[in-house]
């Protein structure tokens, strides 16, 4: 976010200047605005176009912490937000570790980050894609019906400026479309219904791939039908890309230097061990421009990098911000996460991937004996446990048996710990994709993998 | 929080281009939150979160945006935005009279936590922390937060409604992290309400952390899960979200009008073990879910959905009620101003059985014991649900015998809600729940008495 100047940064400047000689302070100001079209059977569901703008504040004086926001940049609202956040200070506990970021030296890798061509698209031309879309994915196959077609874009500006030396201001936009379905089979007692998506993501609207998105609604939902509930046994799962990417997600959290240094990582005294098969790196590196959640900077302005955290099964790095880092006695990896003006940063991985390797979904089902393609996890936030590694989530898709995808099946939950799906992991696929999330997919083979069913 | 003649100016305007339906829904939030961890008080956050929606209908297109200026230029601007997709080209001159609903506050509010010094919330952190590590020497790690919110509402439409609410939240949660031999394992406890600070009178917060303590302490001599299909016992206000689950979603009419409902057409017929009586209200005094008005201005009320296992009637919001020419049902809720009101659940609770809880866990050979659940999610179309369990037990010759470790489980609503061959008579509300639908969180409750599902999915890894 580095190369634009905005005039939030005036707003966030204007604010630590009024720091006294104890206070540190940090201002976070942000302006937003989205769009998003819905479209069913036609015609134009509900159309939301709306803007939105804030600023948070965080004061720490004598390693206490105060914070304060308000959802508007009104000049009395900003005066209220800085006193609030003061006279929240006195009520922390004072922290020898707490303070704000600063400047590391790093350097910044310039990402584009905001598209022309998305700024000026015409609201009509937002509307016919989530039609077109819709027209594509009931028309994928005869049993398909679409639930919504949607258009979405954002656009978002933000400046962040610490009485330590931090400045830095940018925007950025983004869009994307997305489909629901439903697949019906059968009449009366015997109808079965099941549910499918596709989702196409760019910088601007040229980016999309509809047919793609629309196929793969319809694919998703038509390969369910006729799933039945299986017997429980142990066997080798091949996650499909974009699982794979929310088994990602979960692992991210294990790799937290907030959760390390605060006990709660299930990985915190393992730095050295081998804690994955010898074929797993894991890489988080947000300057990559292909990701979704590419950056140049961090929550707390710093420069975005790539860090290798776990190299060859062995566990290299967590990610850090300033903060988490002071307090294990290293460096900010440049991964302070900020959802917003109305909170303080966190740590978290921002472009998390696993390294990928040659092979094709389809070249590794066919070394699977005995095993599910999973299609589909369901409640990955009730049945994971990453402070206890216990993993467990509903699921859906195919039988795989002798190296060929079979009959469909529902009602299963797969289930390991993450300590033993890491050791577990057989091969990573090649066929990376950077999905809407701050991890990569790609196929992901794991043996020993209970399915319970009937 | 704005002049009526303002409201009715700026709803005339939304509909001058010939839309059929205007409405404003304004709210002025001020929050309060302190978090807790690794035994610091880490900080103490203020919110204020102030501005409009601006909704506006012409036949099936809804136009909807809003804005941070409470002016009525702020107003107009976001009036003008959400009539021009909502647009049908007519025009006209309408006036708008509103008229203001009584009040209807369920909720009775002692002691507004805006009234309450910030170092009393923050010494119930205190607390709950020194209780959590002194319940035993495992634990390694408490982190506990508190919440506080004070949210005026005003919603005015062009059928000239026009209502006032205000909802008071306070929250409290505590997380401990247990160390043995196996790893660690974690307990959670929260308990939140539409009253204010007077909770703290009768809620022992020492007691919700030992409790948290207690279960991480319990887990860490936890076996695997079992794997496979088998008997369930869920423990009393532990497991409504059992029943948001597996039908409650199912029952919101938006989902039933796109045909994406495992219950849609069954009106009249027997869904449910007939042992099964399905409540939604959204009045239940001092409840999670409960609020005076619906965030469209439809006055809270009590409705059964499911009668003796027969399906009564859906949920619903003012547009799925006005294309079927039905009333609303008081469900038409939304997560902010910034946010298109659509069908929710408010409290949703099961009714009371005949059995006795002792002789469920009695009656049952082999089985598992559930005493927490986690949170779950549905896919109505399919009607799978699952949900997580983060406290159980396996029941052994009618007897709770060893815990389990974390796990999901899994099952399919219509023949879950048939498979409910015991209810008792110890009904309770449970914790304070989120509800996420479409990319939206609500404050939702929950309840049900001790209740056996014949045949339950547990998703562990032990055959």
């Amino acid at each position: 976010m580095s190369a634009f100047e905005s005039k939030l940064q005036i707003v966030a400047d204007s604010v630590i200047d009024q720091a006294r000689p104890d206070e540190q302070i940090e201002a976070f100001v942000a302006r937003g605005g989205e769009t998003e079209v819905r479209v069913y059977e036609g015609d134009v569901e509900h159309f939301v176009s709306a803007q939105s703008e804030g600023i948070g504040i965080r004061v720490i004086v004598d390693g206490r912490t105060g914070f304060a926001y308000a959802g508007t940049l009104d000049q009395s609202a900003i005066a209220e937000v800085l006193a609030e956040a003061r006279d929240n200070v006195q009520f922390g506990t004072v922290d020898e570790w707490a303070a704000l970021a600063e400047p590391d030296g790093a350097e910044v890798t310039e990402q584009t980050l905001w598209n022309e061509e998305l700024a000026d698209f015409p609201t009509d031309q937002k509307i016919d894609l989530a039609k077109e879309l819709e027209k594509l994915a009931s028309g994928a196959d005869p049993r398909v019906r679409v639930d919504d077609s949607n258009y979405a874009d954002a656009h978002g500006e933000s400046a962040v400026a610490s009485t330590t030396g931090i400045r830095m201001s940018g925007r950025e936009n983004g869009c994307y479309v997305s489909v629901s379905t439903l697949a019906d089979e059968g009449e009366g007692d015997d109808a079965e219904t099941q549910t499918g998506f596709g989702f196409s993501v760019g910088r601007s609207p040229s980016e999309f791939d509809l047919d793609r998105a629309a196929r793969e609604a319809a694919d998703r939902a038509t390969r369910l039908l006729g799933a039945t509930q299986p017997s429980s046994k142990r066997l080798t799962v091949v996650l499909d890309p974009f699982v794979a990417a929310q088994f990602l997600g979960v692992i991210s959290s294990t790799l937290n230097g907030e959760a390390v240094v605060k006990g709660r990582s299930l990985f915190r005294d393992r730095l050295g061990d081998e804690v994955a098969a010898s074929m797993v790196t894991f890489v988080d590196d947000p300057t990559n421009p292909k990701a979704y959640t590419a950056t140049d900077v961090d929550g707390e302005g710093l420069a975005a990098r790539r860090n290798v955290l776990i190299e060859d099964g062995v566990l290299k790095k967590f990610v850090h911000n300033s903060y988490s880092a002071r307090r294990a006695g290293t460096v900010s990896t440049g991964n302070a996460t900020r959802g917003g003006f109305a909170g303080t940063p966190g740590v978290g991985c921002l472009a998390l991937s696993l390294v990928p390797g040659e092979r094709s979904q389809e070249q590794l089902i066919a070394d699977v004996d005995d095993g599910l393609l999973v299609q589909q996890m369901q409640g990955l936030h009730s049945g994971v446990n990453p402070i206890s590694g216990d993993f467990s989530t509903g699921a859906a898709g195919l039988l795989i048996e002798n190296g060929v995808v079979g009959a469909p099946v529902r009602e299963i939950t797969i289930a390991s710990t993450l300590q033993r799906m890491l050791l577990d992991i057989v091969e990573v696929g090649g066929d990376i994709d950077w999905l809407p999330m701050n991890a990569a997919g790609m196929s992901l083979v794991i043996s020993d993998v209970t399915m319970s069913g009937a | 929080m704005i002049e009526q003649d303002i409201l009715e100016r700026v709803l005339a305007g939304a509909v001058s281009s010939g839309a059929d339906f205007a409405e404003v829904y304004a709210e002025d939030k001020r929050s309060t939150s302190a978090g807790l961890d690794d035994g610091r008080v880490e900080q103490v956050t203020s919110g204020r979160d102030r501005g409009a929606g601006i909704r506006v209908v012409a036949g099936d297109t809804t136009g909807f945006a809003y804005t941070s200026d409470l002016s009525e230029h702020g107003l107009e601007s976001a009036a003008s935005a959400a009539a021009a997709a909502a647009s049908q080209g007519g025009g006209g001159v309408r006036t708008v009279a509103l008229t203001a609903s009584a009040p209807h506050r369920p909720n009775r509010v002692e002691q507004d936590p805006d009234t309450v010094a910030k170092a009393t919330k923050v010494e119930l952190l205190n607390r709950m922390d020194d209780a959590a590590r002194s319940y035993g020497s495992e634990i390694v790690q408490v982190s506990a937060g508190y919440g506080d919110s004070r949210k005026k509402v005003l919603v005015a439409n062009t059928d000239g409604v026009m209502t006032n609410d205000e909802i008071v939240r306070t929250l409290l949660r505590i997380s401990a992290v247990a160390d043995g031999d196996t790893g660690m394992q974690t307990g959670y406890q929260s308990m939140g309400h539409t009253i204010g600070f007077e909770v703290f009178n009768t809620v022992d917060v020492e007691e919700l952390a030992r409790e948290a303590s207690r279960q991480a302490i319990t887990k860490l001599s936890a076996r695997p899960a079992p794997s496979g299909a088998m008997p369930v016992v869920i423990k009393h206000g532990t497991g409504g979200v059992l029943f948001h689950e597996a039908c409650g979603h199912g029952l919101e009419a938006d989902l039933i009008a796109k045909g994406a409902s495992v219950y849609a057409g069954k009106v009249g017929q027997q869904v449910a073990s007939p042992l099964v009586t399905l409540v939604d209200d959204g009045t239940m005094p001092g409840e999670w879910g409960t609020l005076g008005f619906d965030d469209e201005g439809h006055i809270t009320q009590r409705n059964v959905l499911i009668e003796d296992g027969m399906l009564t009637d859906y949920m619903w919001d003012f547009l799925r009620a006005r294309k079927e020419g039905r009333p609303q049902s008081g469900n038409g809720r939304r997560q902010s101003y910034q946010h298109l009101p659509m069908v929710r659940m408010t409290n949703t609770f099961v009714l009371d059985g005949p059995d006795d809880a002792d002789d469920i866990i009695a009656s049952t050979p082999n089985g598992v014991y559930v005493s927490k659940l986690g949170g779950g999610s549905v896919n109505t179309a399919t009607g799978d649900f699952v949900f997580g369990m983060t406290e159980a037990y396996l029941i052994e010759n009618g007897e709770i015998t060893e815990p389990l470790r974390d796990g999901n489980l899994i099952g399919n609503g219509p023949k879950v809600l048939q498979d409910i061959d015991m209810l008792a008579n110890d009904f309770s509300m449970g914790s304070p729940g989120t509800c996420g639908k479409d990319g939206q969180g609500v404050p939702v409750g929950d309840g049900q008495p001790t209740l056996r599902v014949k045949s339950l999915t547990i998703g562990g890894t032990s055959s």
